[in-house]
């Protein structure tokens, strides 16, 4: 019986994560972190914005940029901890925060995008 | 990988230097190294503040006003412009890295780091032009 490592399985999410989020957040966060509220822009009708969301692919895609964007979080910023700030006694408290706090994340994700009405 | 750390009162001694917690501030290199893995702190902060869209959204258009006015707060809009700013660095340094991590062939050749790279350059205006069409256009 082979052992089963996730590592790979972590780093495919973490990797995945990292390019979707690079690929959609940095326009998603300028049209409705500054360009909205600072008025350079007028914000979409919430119609508008309701009918986008009511689309499902729309859905699929904001879960997947959410579910593995999550994931990679949560491997980075536990290596970050364990390299950066060399806190290794906490090793396994720290995997279980992070990628625990992933999939807690994953499910709101898929409850709130699947409940929109 | 997995193993536990027992402090036990007497241990042999460490064969290696013990490395200051702060070992990344000692260096313009290191810094630039913690502040790109920093960036995944602003990455998860935005999924927060999308799936706080969605719900704002889907619950009505008070709160999706609501949302908006909440958004336009100073301590949002700050916290905002400096997740861009560390959006941007993830980008970049991700796509940098993407072609050493992603080696394609095409007919038998390998494709060249700058051509992987620019790929993904297009696929980030393709994915912000799709973006803007659907929240703003038609």
């Amino acid at each position: 019986m082979i052992k089963r490592h996730p590592e790979p399985l972590l780093w495919m999410l973490f990797s995945a994560g990292g390019v979707v989020s690079a690929l959609l957040m940095p326009i998603l966060l300028v049209l409705f972190g500054l360009a909205f509220p600072l008025g350079w822009l007028q914000p979409p009708s919430y119609e508008h914005l309701l009918a986008v969301l009511r689309n499902p692919l729309t859905r699929l895609v904001l879960f997947g940029l959410c579910m593995p964007s999550l994931f990679h979080w949560a491997h980075r910023f536990r290596h970050t901890l364990y390299d950066g700030l060399q806190i290794k006694h906490l090793n396994e408290v720290i995997a279980v925060i992070c990628y625990g706090g992933a999939i807690v994340g994953s499910a709101a994700a898929a409850y709130l995008l699947w409940h929109v009405p | 990988m997995g193993q536990r750390h027992a402090y036990t009162e007497y241990h042999p001694r460490w064969l290696r230097r013990p490395v200051s917690t702060y070992w990344w501030l000692q260096k313009r290199s290191y810094f630039a190294f913690i502040l790109r893995e920093a960036s995944c702190i602003f990455v998860a902060w935005f999924v927060v503040y999308l799936l706080m869209l969605v719900r704002a959204v889907s619950e009505g258009e008070m709160s999706y006003r609501q949302f908006l006015s909440w958004s336009a707060s100073p301590l949002i809009l700050l916290v905002n412009l400096v997740s861009l700013l560390f959006i941007v660095l993830h980008a970049i340094t991700f796509f940098e890295a993407a072609p050493r991590a992603m080696v394609v062939h095409v007919g038998g050749r390998r494709v060249p780091n700058g051509f992987v790279g620019a790929a993904h350059y297009l696929g980030l205006l393709a994915a912000s032009v799709i973006v803007v069409w659907i929240l703003l256009g038609a």
